[in-house]
Formats: structure tokens, C-alpha cells, sequence
């Protein structure tokens, strides 16, 4: 047994030991304990070091809004989480946890000299102080603040575990299993209506589990706890979640539940879940939080030893454990006497209650002198002592305002309560509007957004018996609301702990305050004076003073700071604290991994990848892979040894001599259909559709409504009525999408069909001199002679036997053909043609050498050498644009005075002075190299290739003005040297086109 | 989460189903050719951007995929109505009705 532990008290299983190490040192606790419950059984407070001053720092509070007690807990490779609060993580045998922000070691830290130097970490310290030089921002004063300020070190490997995700529907959702929400959910759950309910802990009970005293309907709490969960469990309509929070409120009622199933477990079972996110839809939410202690703002209140007497009552009767022997209570709300009590009678010796407040209750003083504690009226703290632990404090008595001469008390823990502050993140996610009650001092719950109802402390009721009573009301109503009778239950409450309390700025002190660190927000170091700093140098409002203090911006999201730091900027600018504001709360309402958030959509299943039907044939043939949008696609087929280069240089080489085929199954395709399809093509096409027989091709160009080029592809007419409509990779969805918008909205008259038949189509490119010669046996019912199937042409037929659509068309230069068979047949007719394609010396190629052979033919790539700005005339292409339509999508803006101007950027060639030089795509281009910097950009470059064909580098660029600077030589500024180009027409490579008729 | 009612399916479905279209209400002119720049400006690109009562265009990509119109409170982000698209857009006293 440990010295700080009482046997046999709380609720842990003392008979069972548990084992952890922290920082390294081997620690016993039992079954039942956090890493904090143990660690105090142990004597130990000291559990990390702040954030800016390296201050020496233990747990203040037994929950989740924890701001100090962070450590890091590790189960191995991958498997290492910083910031985990330690007072919520449980023990289990062969836990490693260790503390954070410190070096060498937690108790002799060297960053503590901040502490020190704290003049010049003021608020807006940043701001001020590494103003200059500018260049030491990047590279001395950000690294090192960097590394001595912060919390725990990110994790640096993937996260191998795996995380759940759900939906859940029901009637009502209650948030919080304390005495509201069990009251809450015994009347729901009894009306039959459809109940969850969810609480943070390991168990439910909320402060039942630290209120063992109480008496409810004639049985303890602890023994009513026990009957009203058995009865939930035993109602098939109720579920009970444990370790599981409530991490944000959303629309329409939908709250994302973060569910803990192994960090708890010292054998953790093979692929289980590590966490689940729920989310869940409710008809009805009743909020049963609760309210979180408020604490009070004195010089020295981050000492080790110092928290919040209510977390000591947790530590003592759930835990069983001491947090001292000889503890003094500084208090302004009665709440905290209670704890004083029960730790006299636990055996700590109570050396004094100092209460801020010149009237106590007699029936306190009463029990206090019978206890043998000295009670102090009318006191403030005016500072403590102690470096890794308190060792005692400074009480002073006030009188009519003035603060008297300090006495010192010495104690090993000082327990601290400044009021509570009703627990409303999850209220204030729904943007649910606070009132403000001026005389508790809180902000309470007013208009709601959605079907919800706060019950209990969370809107400001006290005592176990209110919080019944209320809860069972909230629960009734829930129920009601979502079409149930209820009945709601009497709860009569013996030994309630009932009473009130003030709420103060900073304790009134006899110290110099500029010399006081009196802190507000402990994670982040935020001291009262630095709120009264950001006010006097101008911040007005709430949200200026906390980013300019980081007030309630630490992983804790100011639980502990939002009220004080608010009630101090209050009195600094001299208003009522609602007139200054309160910062929104957001989700989520407790650190929540990324696992949790990312559930099964990690490694393959972030995202789909799309393969063609021939994708495994490349696979097999070792072909070197690049995603284009969702696709995986075939990028070059090295052969042993050949890099990239080679590979691809061999690839052009082969389909420009002889034959080479690619996969092209991704390009987007559209059936357009109907008797109005012709119209429609006209309208969205620049091209002119009416006179394009069927059987031929044309290539169409798709603006957007601003006149820039969107998409790009070849449409076969397959007849009157019927057109495929080939878009880019990339582009198909957009496409279908925007046809379809004008399809139903702007002309729904139209007899038209769109379907997208992408997927249905596996598309084999076959380019070279021997192209024909390959298909021309295989091919069924087109003659392919030059006369009766010439260049831009479609035919139904059937290829090796396959129904096919078979277009002469060529993105290459080369005589070219592209088969579409249905899709199951791509990689049978694929593996039959590579098969005849031997006697050719037939070539697979992949899409760089697909990039390389088309920018030898200067045929752009929208999205590449376009980039939404670019207009037909831009991209050379105008003559795509039919000069005799009356309309079509985009015409009207050609002529918006923009477009028209003089100088706009036009695609060029360019040839590099060196024809070794590859220029760097998107690379600037500049006129003259030896103005001064920052000069003058006209554009850039959009497309940068080996040509094998050429013997020599080639490239394509927008630049202003480009087809008026034919010849002349420009210039594109790298980091090491400038290099220079001559502008050229875009084609490079057979430009009368001969070869496409061989 | 927004659930959000397809007015051809008849169903409330969650927002995961449907992408945003923008603003509703703004007809493609009939011949744009007769437009003045000004007038193609501002068909173009003045949008109302307001705080208030939104009419917008929704689709329900992932299930009928028909486009349709909404309106949506921009504060509170709370759908009043939906309809079919080329019906007319409700009255403000009807949307006075819908907002109680």
C-alpha cells in the first residue's frame, strides 16, 4: 500500500496492483486509478513543466479539463501519444508514460530560466521582442522559441492501430451520467422511448462518485448508483457508453461521440478498434455536464500541491487517496468546506479554511471547530512557497478593502475553489445563446437552436437533489418532445450538499502585482497581469485580448481560463463582463485524435483508386505507375536498367517507327443522346455540330460561361441522334456535371440523355506507321483504307470479334486508331494485339511518352498548358471556334474587352539556345534578364520535354503577346543561371502533317 | 451534418449526398449576344453574397442527381425550404411562415 492511499476507501479494486512506469521509474497503483489517482498514492504531484516558463507543475484537477498533468504514453513504435491528460488516462500493468517539456529531467529543468526572464515573455511577447533583424525571424528566433515553448512532441511514425466509425439514430441522447443525466435517463429510458447515454469516465456517476455521503430514495449513492444502472442496463431500449465524449454539437442535432475501447487495456486484442466515433442523429438532446471549478487567481497558484478542492474530494473518496498530510482551503464558494471536512475525517490534518467571504454559514464554522480547523473570514492569499511542491502560503486578512499584514501557514497542499462554471461548450457549438446572471456571476443557457435541454448544474442548479429533480424533468421532456408518456420519479435526498458562493478578479494582495504570477490560464502560461497588459495596450474586445495573450488557446480550449481571464479584461476596461464578450467555444470539446476523426478512411481506403481494365497487364509488365485525378495509369515501361529517360525515349522512338499502344480506358466519355442532341452539342460546343456526318469526328472544345477553355476531347457522331463524347482524364465529371446543369435548368426542353459510360468503355490507343496494318485482320465490317476511313473518322464494327467503337483519330501525329471495346473485353483485346503486334515490334507506352509525342505536335493538354484564364484564341485554337453560330456556352464573353485586348498571353514554342536544356515546367519567363529584381514576368512555362524525334528539348509557354515575338529570344531566370529560349510555333514535328495519312 | 430535403426524391438525406450549386435564380438570357458588357458583368459575376435568406442551388449528386433550389438562412444555417428546379421561388410571406 502506498503512503497516500487509505485502504479500503473509494471506489478502486484495492486488492488488485498494477504496475506503470513514469519517466521511467517503476510506480505501483491498483486496478481503478489514472495516471494521476497513482501517481498522488505515491506522493508524487509533480507531473510537468509548463508551457512558456518551464514552471514545475502537478495535476489541479481529477477530470478532463485537466491543464497540467500532460504526459506522453507510448505502447511502442508508431504507438506514442503526446498530451494525454493523466488525469483521464487509465493505469494498466506495463503502462509507460512520461512527462513533457522539460530538459534534462522533470525536477532540474533548463528551460526553466524562462521563468526568470519572464519580463519578456509579457503577452505579445512575440509580437515585440523578435521584431529584429527580420532574417533572424525564420531562422533563430522561431526554431528556438519553437523547441523551449510547447507541449508534448508529435508523434514521428505512422499510427499502425485502426479506428471504428458509426452512425446511431434515436429518440434522446444524453450527454453526462452524473445524477442529472442518470435522473435524465431512468425517466427516457422507462417511457421506452429509443435512450443513449454517454459519459466521459471510466464509470457513470458524475459527482455521485465522489459524493459518497448522500443519501437518495433511503439507499447511499453509491448503492442508488448501483440499482439505477442495473435498471438501464436491463432496458433493451437504453445504451450505456462509458469512456466515451461528446466531442461536438452539430446541425440538426447531430453530436460526434469519441468512444476510448483499448487505451485502458494492457493487452490490447489483436486488429480491435483503438477508438470509434459515433455519430449520432437524435430526435431530442438533453445536456447534463455539469460545471467545472473555477479557480482563484493569487501569486503562486501553479505550485505542485495546488488544485481545486473539489478535485481533492474526487482524489480522496473515488480514489482513496490523499493529496497531502497537511492541507489549507482557500475558498470563496462553500463547496470547498465540504472537501475540507472530509479530509479531516479521512485523518489530513486541516490547518485552516481561508474564506474570501466575511459571512459564513454558522453551521460551517460550527463543524469546522469541532473538526479543530482554524477558520479565517474575510481573507485573501497573497502568495505561496515551494518549488516542486507547495510548501506553504501566505493568508492576509482584508478589511474594508484594505489587505492586512500576511501570515504564513505551512502546507503540502493547497486547495483551492473560486466557484464553478456551468459547463456549456457543447450548448455554444449550436450557437444556443448565454445570458448572463450578474449575480452568480456565470453565463447560463438562453435561446436554443436545436430540439435540446440542459438539466442541472449546467444551468446553474446546485446540490445532488436539484440535479435529480431537474433531470428527470429534462429527460420527461425529451421524451415527450419525441412522442412518449412519461412518468417522471421522485428522488428524495438526505446529506445533500447544498450552497453558494462569489466570484473574484485577482485576490486582493499586500505584493507588488507586477511582480505577481498569478496565472489564469496555467497551460499556456497566461498571467492576470498580461490580460491587463493586452487592455492597456488596446485590445478591447475578448477575442483580441485572448490572441494576444494565447488566453484559453492550449488544448484544454480555456476551460479553466475563459471566466477568470474574461472577468479580469471586464474590470480593466471598466464594463460588465457580457459587454466585453465570451470567446466562442468549437469543437471539439476534449483533444481528439486524427485516427478517431480519419475512422476507415486511411492507406487505400483515403482514397479509391481507380484502375483501368488493362491496369493489371502493365502491372505484370513492371510498368512504372503515376496517379492522374483518381487513376493509377500506366507512366512509362522501363525495360531492365532503363531509367526514365531512356524508357521513354525508346517508347517514342518505336510508335514514331513503327507501332506503339497505350491504354487510354481513363479518358472521360459521354454518351450524348436524343432527338435534340445536335442542338444540345451545338450549345455547349464551340464547334459547329449540324453538318458533322455520322461516322466522322471532330474535335470539340467546351468553355466556361467566361469564355476560358474548360475541357477538350474528340466527339464521334455515331448517328443522327448519337454522340461519343470523349473529355479528359480529369475533367469527365465536371463535364457531365456542368451538361447536365444546363441540360436541366437552362434548356429542360431539350430531348436529351447524358450517360456517363466512362467505366463502360476500355479504350486501346494504337499509334505508328503500322498501325493499320496491325487492326486491318482483325477488324469486321469497316473497310480502313485511307478512301473509306480516313483521319477523324468512327465505325461501329466489331474488332477480333468484339462489338467495338473503332475512331481514326490521333493524339500522337502518327497514323493512330482507338478501339473502345466494353470494358471486360480491354485486356483479352489488349493481350491479342501486343500478341500480333510482335511482328511490328509493337511498343507499350505510358502517359509520359503519351505527353512527350503530343507536345512535339503541339496538341495542348487542358489543365497543363491552359489554366482558366486561357481563351480559345489564347491556346492558338481559335479555329474551333465556329465563326457562324448564334450561341453557344461562353460566346458572349469572347468579346467581353478583357478577352479581346492586345497582349494577352498566347501558347508558344519554345526552343532553349542549349538544345540539351530542359527547362523546369512552370518555370517564369522574362523580356529582359538584367532588370532588377523583382522583375517583370510575361509568363511561364506550361509544357518541357526530351523530343527523341527531334534530337533536342522542346517546350510549350503562354507568354504576352507570344505570336507577335515569333524568333525572339527570351529569357527564364533559375536559381543558378539564366537561361534563354527563341519563341517558335507550337507544332514541332511534322507540321503539314503528312504523317497522319500514311 | 445538414439534412436537406430533395424535393424529387421526396427524402431527407444527409448533406454528404448533395453538392452546393450557387446562387439561384439567375437565368442564362435568352440571346446573349444582345447584352451589353455591363449587363453580361453582372450576369457573370454579381452574386448576392447575402446574411440573411439565401435562394441557392443544391444537387443531389449522389442519389437522383437532379439540380434543385433552396432556401437557407446564412446565419443560422438552417434550410427553410426546398423546391423543384424552374418553380417559382416562394414569397417573403411564405418564407415568413417557413422561418416560425
Amino acid at each position: 500500500m502506498t503512503a497516500f492511499r487509505i485502504p479500503g476507501k473509494g471506489r478502486v479494486n484495492h486488492d488488485t496492483a498494477v504496475r506503470f512506469r513514469f519517466d521511467g521509474k517503476s510506480y505501483g497503483g491498483v486496478e481503478g486509478d489514472t495516471v494521476a489517482s497513482a501517481l498522488l498514492a505515491n506522493g508524487v504531484h509533480l507531473m510537468g513543466r509548463s508551457f512558456k516558463y518551464h514552471r514545475p507543475r502537478g495535476p489541479v484537477t481529477a477530470g478532463s479539463e485537466e491543464p497540467n498533468a500532460l504526459i506522453g504514453t507510448s505502447r511502442g513504435k508508431g504507438r506514442f501519444e503526446p498530451n494525454t491528460r493523466a488525469t483521464v488516462q487509465e493505469i494498466y500493468d506495463g503502462l509507460k508514460a512520461e512527462s513533457q517539456n522539460k530538459w534534462p529531467s522533470l525536477n532540474f529543468d533548463i528551460g526553466a530560466v524562462n521563468d526568470r526572464l519572464y519580463m519578456l515573455f509579457s503577452a505579445g511577447f512575440y509580437y515585440k521582442t523578435f521584431m529584429w533583424p527580420k532574417s533572424f525571424w525564420d531562422r533563430v528566433y522561431e526554431p528556438v522559441i519553437r523547441a523551449a515553448a510547447g507541449l508534448g512532441v508529435s508523434p514521428s511514425e505512422p499510427d499502425p492501430d485502426s479506428y471504428a466509425s458509426r452512425y446511431l439514430h434515436c429518440d434522446v441522447l444524453i450527454v453526462g451520467a452524473g445524477p442529472a443525466g442518470l435522473a435524465a435517463a431512468l425517466t427516457a429510458g422507462r417511457s421506452g422511448s429509443d435512450v443513449v447515454i454517454v459519459d466521459e469516465h471510466t464509470e457513470m456517476g458524475g459527482t455521485l462518485l465522489s459524493e459518497d455521503q448522500v443519501q437518495i430514495a433511503g439507499q447511499s449513492a453509491w448503492d442508488w448508483l448501483s440499482a439505477t444502472l442495473d435498471e438501464l442496463k436491463g432496458m433493451n431500449n437504453v445504451r450505456l457508453m462509458t469512456r466515451t465524449t461528446a466531442i461536438g454539437y452539430y446541425h440538426q442535432n447531430m453530436v460526434a461521440l469519441s468512444q476510448k475501447l483499448t487505451d485502458h487495456l494492457a493487452a490490447v486484442p489483436g486488429n480491435a478498434p483503438r477508438e470509434r466515433m459515433w455519430r449520432v442523429r437524435a430526435n431530442q438532446v438533453v445536456l447534463a455536464q455539469g460545471a467545472i471549478e473555477r479557480p482563484l487567481v493569487f501569486d503562486g497558484n501553479d505550485r505542485p500541491g495546488v488544485m481545486f478542492a473539489g478535485a481533492a474530494q474526487t482524489y480522496l473518496n473515488r480514489y482513496g487517496v490523499k493529496v497531502g498530510e497537511r492541507a489549507v482551503i482557500v475558498t470563496s464558494h462553500d463547496s470547498a468546506w465540504y472537501c475540507a471536512f472530509d479530509l479531516a475525517d479521512a485523518g489530513v490534518a486541516v490547518a485552516a479554511i481561508a474564506d474570501t467571504r466575511d459571512e459564513i454559514a454558522p453551521e460551517f464554522a460550527q463543524m469546522a471547530a469541532d473538526k479543530g480547523i482554524e477558520v479565517l473570514k474575510g481573507h485573501t492569499v497573497s502568495s505561496t512557497t515551494g518549488r516542486l511542491r507547495v510548501k506553504s502560503v501566505l493568508v492576509n486578512p482584508v478589511r474594508n478593502g484594505k489587505v492586512g499584514a500576511s501570515r504564513t501557514i505551512d502546507c503540502d497542499a493547497l486547495l483551492m475553489c473560486g466557484g464553478w462554471t456551468p459547463s456549456l461548450h457543447l450548448f455554444s457549438h449550436t450557437k444556443g445563446s448565454l445570458n448572463w446572471d450578474s449575480e452568480a456571476e456565470v453565463f447560463l443557457p438562453g435561446d436554443k437552436t436545436e430540439a435540446c435541454h440542459i438539466a442541472g448544474a449546467g444551468r446553474g442548479l446546485w446540490g445532488i437533489a436539484r440535479a435529480l429533480e431537474d433531470g428527470a424533468n429534462a429527460g420527461s421532456e425529451a421524451a415527450i418532445a419525441a412522442g412518449y408518456a412519461t412518468e417522471v420519479g421522485l428522488y428524495p435526498v438526505e446529506a445533500d450538499r447544498t450552497g453558494g458562493g462569489v466570484t473574484h478578479k485577482e485576490l486582493p494582495s499586500d505584493r507588488d502585482a507586477g511582480k505577481a504570477k498569478a496565472f489564469i490560464d496555467f497551460q499556456n502560461d497566461v498571467t492576470a497581469k498580461d490580460i491587463r497588459l493586452a487592455v492597456r495596450e488596446g485590445m478591447r474586445s475578448i477575442e483580441h485580448v485572448k490572441r494576444y495573450t494565447t488566453n484559453g488557446m492550449a488544448t484544454d480550449q480555456g476551460k479553466l481560463s475563459n471566466m477568470n481571464g474574461l472577468t479580469i479584461a471586464a474590470d480593466a476596461v471598466g464594463k460588465e463582463a457580457p459587454k466585453v464578450g465570451l470567446t466562442t467555444f468549437r469543437p471539439p470539446y476534449t483533444p481528439t485524435s486524427f485516427g478517431t476523426f480519419a475512422g476507415y478512411h486511411k492507406d487505400a481506403h483515403f482514397e479509391l483508386t481507380r484502375k483501368t481494365p488493362i491496369d493489371g497487364w502493365a502491372e505484370e509488365n513492371e510498368a512504372a505507375f503515376e496517379p492522374v485525378s483518381l487513376w493509377r495509369r500506366a507512366w512509362y515501361f522501363p525495360l531492365s536498367g532503363e531509367d526514365m529517360h531512356r524508357a521513354v525515349a525508346r517508347e517514342c522512338k518505336a510508335t514514331r517507327q513503327s507501332l506503339g499502344m497505350f491504354d487510354a480506358s481513363t479518358l472521360g466519355k459521354i454518351e450524348v443522346s436524343g432527338p435534340d442532341a445536335v442542338e444540345f452539342m451545338n450549345r455547349m460546343y464551340t464547334n459547329p455540330w449540324t453538318k458533322l456526318a455520322a461516322g466522322r469526328c471532330r474535335y470539340g472544345l467546351l468553355l466556361g460561361e467566361d469564355g476560358y477553355i474548360r475541357d477538350d476531347g474528340v466527339i464521334g457522331r455515331l448517328s443522327q441522334d448519337k454522340f461519343h463524347v470523349t473529355t479528359t482524364t480529369g475533367g469527365a465529371a465536371r463535364v457531365l456535371n456542368m451538361m447536365e446543369d444546363y441540360l436541366q435548368t437552362e434548356w429542360p426542353d431539350l430531348k436529351v440523355w447524358l450517360t456517363s459510360t466512362t467505366e463502360q468503355w476500355a479504350t486501346i490507343a494504337l499509334n505508328g506507321p503500322n498501325a493499320r496494318k496491325l487492326i486491318e485482320p482483325f477488324v469486321e465490317g469497316q473497310d480502313l483504307s485511307e478512301e473509306a476511313f480516313p483521319h477523324m473518322s468512327v465505325s461501329e464494327c466489331k474488332v477480333a470479334g468484339i462489338p467495338a467503337r473503332l475512331f481514326r483519330i490521333s493524339f500522337t501525329g502518327e497514323l493512330g486508331f482507338e478501339i473502345n471495346v466494353p470494358a471486360r473485353y480491354g485486356r483479352e483485346l489488349w493481350e491479342k494485339l501486343y500478341e500480333a503486334g510482335q511482328q511490328y515490334d509493337v511498343c507499350p507506352y505510358g502517359t509520359e511518352t503519351m505527353h512527350v509525342l503530343r507536345a512535339e505536335k503541339g496538341y495542348i493538354i487542358v489543365g497543363q498548358d491552359t489554366d482558366g484564364t486561357v481563351t480559345p484564341d489564347d491556346a492558338g485554337i481559335g479555329w474551333a471556334v465556329g465563326k457562324k453560330k448564334p450561341d453557344f456556352v461562353g460566346m458572349r464573353s469572347l468579346k467581353r474587352p478583357d478577352l479581346v485586348a492586345e497582349g494577352r498571353k498566347q501558347l508558344v514554342g519554345l526552343l532553349t539556345d542549349d538544345p540539351k536544356t530542359l527547362l523546369e515546367e512552370g518555370a517564369q519567363i522574362v523580356a529582359d534578364p538584367k532588370q532588377p529584381i523583382p522583375m517583370k514576368m510575361i509568363g511561364h512555362v506550361t509544357s518541357s520535354y526530351w523530343s527523341e524525334a527531334l534530337g533536342r528539348t522542346i517546350a510549350l509557354a503562354v507568354v504576352e503577346g507570344g505570336r507577335s515575338r515569333m524568333g525572339e529570344s527570351l529569357h527564364i531566370p533559375m536559381p543558378d543561371r539564366v537561361l534563354s529560349a527563341k519563341v517558335t510555333e507550337t507544332v514541332f514535328y511534322d507540321p503539314e502533317g503528312e504523317r497522319l495519312k500514311a | 451534418m445538414l439534412l436537406i430535403h430533395c424535393p424529387y426524391c421526396d427524402e431527407t438525406l444527409p448533406e454528404l449526398e448533395f453538392a452546393y450549386a450557387g446562387e439561384a435564380h439567375i437565368d442564362r438570357p435568352e440571346d446573349p449576344s444582345a447584352m451589353t458588357d455591363e449587363e453580361w458583368r453582372d450576369f457573370l459575376f454579381i452574386r448576392n453574397n447575402k446574411r440573411g435568406t439565401h435562394f441557392e442551388r443544391w444537387r443531389h449528386i449522389n442519389g437522383c442527381a437532379r439540380f434543385f433550389n433552396a432556401v437557407r438562412d446564412t446565419v443560422s444555417d438552417k434550410f427553410l425550404t426546398t423546391y423543384k428546379a424552374g418553380t417559382p421561388r416562394p414569397s417573403d410571406a411564405e418564407l415568413e411562415e417557413l422561418g416560425k
